[in-house]
């Protein structure tokens, strides 16, 4: 019910948009003219792969246990049931029931799922070879419609070495070569034969934007085209914006009268010509879509957000954002989550004003601050990047918990994909997303010794060495 | 008081763990300096008169870490081709190019390093098949110095997947290049008055082989496949040749050959995935497996603008089984002995005075550095990123 729900919506172009419904009165039975509606594009669930099986209860007790909603329990308990995380407390676990596993958590340490809102696994997979590289259709600065999801190979290598290093979910975005580079999608790290399949439930999607040197570089430098400049690509994104605006205003009085009084009669008129670049910015302008934005100099971040405000959208993330710190009280006014690094810098010059307190900083604003990884080898090591923003906020003097550092990589980039009602902290209620660790999840020694997702056991360090999951290395 | 203001007087660091890089840490140690060189490592030892008193207790002090593959002083920012002379160009041989002709001390890339403990490097040029010289720098450059340590540590070749000629193509080229060296040498007079056959590369290129053929240097060589490594390992027999593996991803595939011959080898201890072709061997456990073999083992960042990470990467080989003092070998007293850096790496009488006092286990994230030595002088800590971050501190800075 709930999905043809779903696919009546979609068929109207812009799905689940509140402020576009589809009208709620049923066209004139007596129209006489068919309607013409484009297919639409499949959205969750897969219609190929049925849903994991309900998992089973499990029981994780005498361990640390760091919520990342504000308690560490030196000892405590977590009960995950039917998919979600049923209880969890301090002290004495409640007693082992019937069939239910336990995890003896002495000298463990219990997180939340991590969550990376800056991922290319499996649209830049490895090996990194041309034909694998499915992240970036650079034909033209302007590409929003196209979508990570059908750029995504299941099989990269890299997400099970993810999930290895306590990831749950992730967000994979198409690259920054172009003004806007297309959708990302949020999936949950479940084995899959297609990213449909891993789709975060009820996720929106989000519109991959970027700003400074890539666009001017891949077009401008390199093909003699526009944007050739900061100028150019702030004119092309302000212009197409603008068509955005009116596409959207076509599409909402459709919606409110999808017919012509014909001799008294309601006769069903044909909607407007569908365009999936516009399609795609008219959801961002409704909220449907999530802009992320990826953007280097504290400048360039203020264009972003006056562009928004003169469109009428919200920015949820600036990306890489090395110089966010020098805007932090603004960011933080204006409710913009930050994803960016521990410690990358000087690549370009766009990112040479990279400070090591960055997060910390952001975080102090009262901003919400991510630790990002953007890389196949950092998100395998997420734990040490938030630990390392921890040490060098400390260094220079701003007061943070082990609690507050969890965060940047749990419950803030949930809050960025929208997600945070159902993952990224320890609470009743939500999705079991869960890391066992076998050591101080802040310690370079710590391994992801359990990794829970949506109640499956998904990773087991303890367990016989599976065949690895890639069919690219079913001979390792 | 600071330290530089003192360098002629004595300085005794008292109470903190030393591990002095190739032995057994030495606890409630006194460390005695004088001018550039370490005096004495002593358990309890008394600080001797008129020596400047350091309290490191709890503290724990290592010698400086040794980056030993990075681009430091070669390049400034990448995407910016005018600040970059890490790539000869042109010709795949370029032998005769020397990268201390082109490091640049005053890079302030090289700061934001100095402060996570990285006190010398050795710096390897790139591109072509036969990149160049590398060179071994100390990170501090007073007086109108460089720092330089050593101006040649090995020749760069490149032996793998090129997208190009075939393997056995480049291998031949490289015989060839041996043998007309050899040639060049033996007949220089006759090559001089122009009575020589054309050679398979210039004067100079031939000329800096020379200390690769009579075993001065090794060949430090780029490769990753097992089959690779093979065929480098009968290229050293036969050609008497020594070499160093930098990267060698499948290493530990033939781990007891290389003990055996002694090879040692650079590796990237987060290599784990199979990023191409040549790497499809890749494993976290790669240093350990050499380790245990009995290989000597450095390890590196490979990294220029986060050759700092070297500290997180042996803590990371230490997680997936390299023994903790391996690690720290590997990050000090191994890549000295390899480099023939006779005076770096190790805390012992004579030693230059390279050493970080750290508030813990160096390969900890949450551990602070709280002194850099280089050559007995404290090294400010300041960097480009902490003077930004200081001006940012309140907002708004300057508006």
């Amino acid at each position: 019910m709930r999905l043809m729900t779903i696919r009546m919506l979609a068929a109207f172009g812009l799905s689940a948009c509140g402020a576009a419904a589809p009208p709620k009165t049923p066209l004139s039975a007596a129209a006489d003219a068919p309607v013409l509606l484009d297919p639409p594009v499949e959205a969750t669930p897969s219609p190929f792969e049925p849903p994991p099986p309900v998992a089973g209860p499990t029981l994780v007790r005498d361990a640390t246990i760091m919520t990342a909603a504000g308690q560490v329990w030196p000892r405590g308990w977590i009960r995950l049931e039917a998919g979600r995380i049923a209880a969890l407390g301090e002290g004495d676990a409640p007693a082992p029931r019937d069939g239910e596993r336990v995890v003896e958590g002495r000298g463990r340490w219990v997180t939340p799922g991590l969550i990376d809102t800056h991922s290319h696994l499996g649209v830049y997979a490895s090996p990194g070879v041309w034909a694998h590289a499915d992240g970036n259709e650079m034909t033209s600065p302007i590409t929003a419609g196209v979508r990570a999801e059908e750029g995504f190979w299941p099989q990269d290598p890299g997400l099970e070495r993810a999930v290895a290093g306590g990831v749950t979910t992730l967000h994979i975005l198409p690259g920054s070569g172009n003004l806007m580079g297309g959708r990302g999608v949020t999936l949950k790290l479940h084995p899959a034969l297609e990213a449909a399949a891993m789709r975060f439930p009820g996720a929106k999607d989000s519109l991959k934007m970027a700003c400074g040197e890539n666009p001017k570089r891949v077009y401008g430098r390199d093909k003699g085209a526009m944007p050739m400049s900061r100028m150019g690509s702030l004119y092309m994104m302000r212009s197409k914006w603008l068509e955005a605006r009116r596409y959207k205003l076509k599409w909402d009085q459709w919606r409110k009268k999808p017919y012509e009084e014909k001799d008294g009669r309601r006769v069903p008129t044909n909607p407007p010509e569908r365009d999936l670049v516009l399609e795609t910015m008219a959801q961002v302008l409704a909220g449907e879509v999530l802009p992320q934005i990826h953007c280097y100099r504290a400048d360039e971040m203020l264009l972003q957000l006056k562009l928004a405000r003169e469109m009428g959208y919200q920015v949820r993330s600036f990306h890489h954002a090395v110089e966010a710190y020098k805007i932090r009280d603004v960011l933080a006014r204006e409710g913009v989550s930050v994803s960016t690094w521990a410690d990358w810098w000087g690549f370009k010059i766009e990112a040479w004003d990279a400070v090591e307190p960055s997060v910390a900083l952001i975080h102090e604003a009262g901003a919400r601050a991510i630790v990002h990884t953007d890389s196949a080898e950092g998100i395998q090591r997420m734990n040490q990047e938030a630990a390392k923003a921890l040490a060098s906020g400390r260094a220079l003097g701003v007061t943070l918990t082990e609690d507050d550092a969890l965060r940047w990589i749990t419950a803030n980039p949930a809050w960025a994909l929208g997600v945070d009602a159902e993952t990224g902290t320890l609470e009743r209620g939500k999705m079991a997303d869960v890391v066992v660790w076998d050591a101080h999840p802040f310690s370079v020694y710590a391994h992801a010794e359990k990794v829970f997702i949506d109640g499956h056991l998904r990773l087991d360090r303890g367990a016989a060495r599976p065949a690895p999951r890639s069919d690219f290395e079913v001979t390792r | 008081m600071s330290l530089s203001t003192l360098l002629a007087a004595s300085i005794a660091l008292v109470g903190a763990t030393v591990h002095p890089g190739d032995g057994p840490a030495v606890p409630d140690a006194t460390v005695v300096i004088d001018g550039d060189a370490v005096v004495s490592v002593t358990q309890g030892g008394a600080p001797p008169t008129g020596a400047t008193v350091i309290d490191a207790r709890g503290k724990v002090v290592t010698p400086g870490f040794i980056e030993s593959w990075t681009q430091l002083g070669l390049v400034e920012i990448e995407g910016i081709e005018s600040t970059r002379d890490d790539d000869a160009g042109g010709d795949p041989v370029r032998a005769a190019h020397r990268v201390v002709d082109a490091f640049n001390a005053a890079s302030e890339v090289i700061p934001v390093q100095r402060a996570h403990g990285i006190t010398a490097a050795v710096v390897a040029p790139n591109g072509g098949q036969i990149a160049g010289q590398a060179a071994a720098f100390e990170l501090d450059a007073p007086e109108g110095g460089n720092g330089l340590v050593a101006p040649n540590v090995g020749v760069v070749f490149s032996y793998g997947a090129t997208g190009g000629p075939s393997r056995s193509a480049v291998l031949a080229d490289l015989r060839e290049l041996f043998a007309d060296a050899r040639v060049f040498a033996r007949n220089r007079a006759a090559w001089e008055k122009n009575q020589y056959r054309p050679l398979a590369a210039s004067h100079l290129d031939l000329e800096a082989l020379q200390p690769i053929l009579d075993g001065q240097v090794p060949l430090l060589v780029h490769v990753a496949r097992k089959a690779d490594i093979l065929a480098i390992l009968d290229l050293a027999k036969t050609e008497r040749i020594r070499v160093v593996l930098i990267g060698a991803t499948e290493a530990w595939q033939v781990a007891d050959m290389l003990a055996r011959a002694q090879v040692p080898v650079v590796i990237d201890p987060v290599e784990n995935a199979p990023e191409s072709f040549d790497r499809l061997g890749a494993r976290a456990d790669t240093a350990a497996l050499l380790e245990r073999a009995g290989v000597t083992v450095l390890l590196s960042t490979f990294s220029t603008h986060n050759a700092r990470k070297l500290r997180q990467w042996a803590g990371n080989a230490v997680r997936e089984g390299m023994t903790h003092a391996g690690a720290l070998r590997a990050v000090t007293a191994a890549p000295a002995q390899v480099f023939g850096l006779k005076r770096l790496g190790t805390l012992r009488p004579g030693q230059r005075a390279d050493l970080v006092v750290w508030s813990g286990d160096p390969f900890e994230p949450l551990t602070q550095v709280e002194r850099v030595l280089i050559g007995g002088r404290d090294i400010s800590l300041r960097h480009r990123q902490r003077a930004l971050a200081e001006r940012y501190r309140l907002l708004p800075p300057a508006r």
